[in-house]
């Protein structure tokens, strides 16, 4: 006798911080937490791009794995139980806010971004309240040359969210990275000067979807670069359609 | 290509070589090529042409290389059975070969003589402590001739595995053997190969990773250039196995010899029909291309490899979902490093069992390794699993040079570790290896003697794994710099205890958040040193501390450098 085939399995049964949840299959350890109003902190994450999984910050502890797994890029599994804040994590957390305020030169008093900076935010959710690092104050520049937008390495943590939404939804791929390890930097074409790039339809969506002051709109001072958001949760729209 | 045609091209090729009195095999991989042993074999050749019919029955040969680097340029004489004499075949080697002694060797080989003061003994426990697998060929077939490699029992074992075996029975020996990933996981091949052989795909690939780039190790590069031939016929083994028709060589582009011996390679293996369409008349199709690699250590790494194959920045992404699943354009594609494929053919012609018969209970089989550093043997090695690290340097690689101490050794380049002296007696395998903080890595031995400092060590290698992160990840980018900066202020000896405390916090954070295996294995070298050597970073600081070695407040320089970085 033939055996019955199982139907696919619709949805399964996890735990996210001794909570009970149930979820999806396809779906990541992020995705099920927000559905349950658990909030795990992340920088390069959006919805709508390529998962990038670089920030180390949505880390989590599954039980029964070795190593950390990023929130953002782990499909749930049937009986999953998910720690998202233990004192563990919690302390790589802060440690890698550290590092990326350390990295580049962020003085929050005088960005323009001050006050609306998605890493000055992560730092004070997350009780950053102290960089016991070294600050490695490299000599970075600025792009002026835009004649509407400003990229100011200086704030850059490459995230790269500007790059996966040039490429991704605007379609024109003028950002890129350029360089390895710690001298990574952002790009614009062939690493040219952003204002002569042929490729840039300066849409402004880098500027926007940037967590931090290092793509800005040009004209504006300390703490005045509030960013719009509001054309973000239309990303996986864009994409779908 | 049917067994019977691979059997006569077998048999043709010994014939022509029984027609030779003598044959003079000159290495020609990398490292004797750099001391000319180019040069040596045209000049053999000439002097045996200018010798006329006396010069005709004895062959000058390029071969792969023949182990011992430092001896280098190695030359070896085939000298045939003197019944007359009583004596059997015996073969000689020469070392320290320069030009000008290509003429007295012909000479004396036309002759059927030996130069007593070139001789290299063979019977030093370096030649005879040795189990050779991977290097079976290596050094004594011509790498640019595949009819040598035929003849030396080459593609057999891909013959026999269209021919008699199906893809379940081949994975079957794979798994049976118990070999393990050689480029350093040391994750269960068999395991690997049947994950991604039930995987539903209309298209799956084969990769070979030659993107060899530890510091002192040079076994792949070595493979690669003495028997490219075995690397093809172990791919195609698992492109049969895993149900692929489409394979890639990763070679990094430092490696040009290597990759001109490939390409030759896959050009007469295409002639030849043992790749292409229909191979031994089945409906098996396999074809291998190369893509080299720009430099970049981490696309050693398999998600990074597959974006540099596929033509994308070479930067990791997160595991899961594993290339095995999900892997070079989206397909399952099986990687497999340059020694994991070498070893196939083996295991295909000799069955599982028999390299399961080699090693210990969870690490089987034989492992190449490159000794590099302080010791008088340099070069490279392949010994059966579970050999002591003292048999390696003591016996095989005959101590340290100018009576020095052994101080430690470094195993897994810059993501393993170093083993000191009170560890030597240690089996050489995966699980003792990394009880001891290091890995088995790729197989590069770099050994130390008393004037390493181990803080110097832990630097170097945190520089190449700066150097070479890929900037992604904020652990490793950011992490791998400072540390770099800590142990550059150790090694000036302007750090203190503070420093030190930071270092390991460091060290932690980067181990357990980054994404691949560059920036989570980047502070074994740190770790392994502080864990054995931990009085030479307390010697490292200055004043202010107490504990082992601390260095006494009196001596420490007036004028303490200021703790911030500076640029």
């Amino acid at each position: 006798m033939a055996r019955q085939k199982l139907p696919p399995t619709q949805t399964l049964t996890m735990k996210i911080d001794d909570v009970d949840v149930t979820a999806k299959p396809g779906q990541t350890i992020q995705d099920v937490a927000r559905d349950h109003d658990i909030e795990i902190p992340g920088l390069c994450y959006i919805d709508g791009l390529t998962i990038w999984g670089a920030c180390r910050l949505c880390l989590v502890e599954v039980e029964g794995m070795r190593k950390l797994l990023a929130a953002c890029s782990t499909e749930v599994a049937e009986g999953m139980i998910v720690h998202t804040d233990t004192e563990r994590l919690r302390r790589y957390r802060k440690m890698v806010i550290e590092m990326l305020f350390a990295e580049r030169n962020h003085v929050c008093s005088v960005c323009v971004s001050n006050g609306h900076c998605d890493l000055q935010a992560m730092a004070v959710q997350l009780g950053v309240d102290h960089v016991h690092l070294p600050y490695m104050n490299p000599d970075v520049k600025v792009d002026s040359s835009h004649d509407r937008f400003r990229l100011d390495h200086n704030r850059c943590i490459l995230c790269t969210r500007c790059v996966r939404v040039c490429g991704e939804i605007e379609g024109a791929a003028t950002k890129g990275v350029g360089g390895r390890g710690i001298n990574a930097r952002i790009i614009n074409d062939l690493n040219m000067p952003w204002g002569d790039s042929q490729t840039c339809t300066s849409c402004g969506k880098c500027v926007h979807i940037c967590p931090t002051g290092a793509l800005v709109e040009k004209g504006t001072a300390a703490a005045e670069m509030k960013k719009h958001r509001s054309f973000l949760p239309y990303l996986t729209v864009m994409r779908e359609s | 290509m049917t067994p019977e045609e691979l059997e006569q091209i077998a048999v043709d090729q010994q014939e022509a070589e029984n027609q030779l009195d003598h044959r003079i095999n000159v290495c020609m991989a990398a490292s004797c090529m750099s001391r000319h042993s180019e040069q040596i074999v045209k000049d053999m050749q000439a002097k045996l042409k200018d010798m006329g019919e006396k010069g005709e029955k004895t062959q000058v040969r390029c071969v792969g290389c023949m182990g011992l680097c430092s001896a280098g340029p190695l030359v070896e004489v085939d000298h045939p059975a003197d019944e007359a004499a009583g004596k059997g075949p015996e073969k000689v080697m020469y070392r320290d070969i320069s030009p000008e002694h290509a003429e007295s060797i012909v000479n004396a080989t036309v002759d059927g003589r030996t130069l007593p003061d070139l001789v290299q003994p063979t019977d030093i426990p370096y030649f005879t402590r040795q189990k050779r697998i991977v290097t079976e060929n290596s050094g004594y077939i011509d790498p640019e001739c595949i009819e040598d490699y035929i003849a030396a029992g080459g593609y057999s074992g891909l013959v026999s595995a269209l021919t008699e075996m199906s893809p379940d029975d081949v994975i079957h020996e794979v798994t049976v053997s118990g070999l393990r990933g050689r480029g350093g996981g040391g994750f269960p091949t068999g395991l690997k190969w049947s994950t991604v052989a039930r995987t539903d795909a209309d298209q799956k690939y084969v990769v070979c990773n030659a993107d060899e780039g530890d510091p002192g190790a040079f076994m792949d590069r070595a493979v690669l250039e003495s028997d490219p031939h075995r690397i093809i016929e172990g791919m195609t083994i698992a492109g049969y196995a895993v149900g692929a028709s489409k394979a890639y060589i990763y070679v990094r582009a430092e490696y040009p010899l290597a990759i001109k011996r490939l390409k030759r390679a896959i050009s007469q293996a295409n002639k030849f029909g043992l790749l292409g369409t229909n191979l031994c008349d089945t409906p098996f199709n396999f074809d291998i291309e190369l893509r080299l690699g720009a430099g970049a250590f981490v696309c050693g790494e398999e998600t990074a490899l597959i974006a540099s194959i596929e033509g994308k920045r070479g930067t990791p992404r997160p595991r899961p979902p594993f290339p095995a699943s999900y892997g070079l354009f989206g397909k399952p594609t099986l990687i497999n490093n340059v020694e994991t494929m070498a070893t196939i053919p083996w295991i295909t012609r000799y069955g599982g069992e028999a390299l399961a018969a080699i090693g210990t209970e969870k690490s089987k089989g034989t492992k190449v390794f490159a000794l590099a550093g302080k010791i008088n043997c340099n070069g490279l090695i392949e010994v059966p699993m579970g050999i002591s690290l003292r048999e390696i340097i003591y016996e095989i690689g005959d101590g340290i040079p100018d009576g020095a101490t052994f101080k430690a050794v470094q195993t897994g380049g810059p993501s393993g570790g170093c083993v000191p002296a009170d560890k030597l007696d240690m089996p050489v395998d995966y699980e003792s290896l990394q009880e001891a903080g290091t890995i088995m890595g790729s197989g590069g031995m770099v050994i130390m003697d008393e004037t390493s400092s181990m803080v110097d060590v832990a630097r170097f290698f945190m520089e190449f794994c700066k150097d070479e992160s890929c900037g992604k990840c904020v652990p490793c980018r950011v992490g791998t710099a400072q540390m770099l900066d800590l142990l550059e202020k150790m090694c000036a000896k302007s750090a203190t205890q503070k420093d030190l405390d930071l270092l390991k916090e460091l060290c932690d954070v980067t181990k357990a958040c980054s994404l691949c295996g560059l920036g989570q294995t980047a502070p074994n070298p740190v770790l392994s040193t502080l864990h054995y050597f931990e009085n030479e970073y307390m010697d490292s600081l200055q004043g202010e501390v107490t504990g082992v070695g601390a260095v006494p407040a009196t001596e420490t320089k007036a004028g303490a450098p200021d703790p911030t970085h500076e640029k």
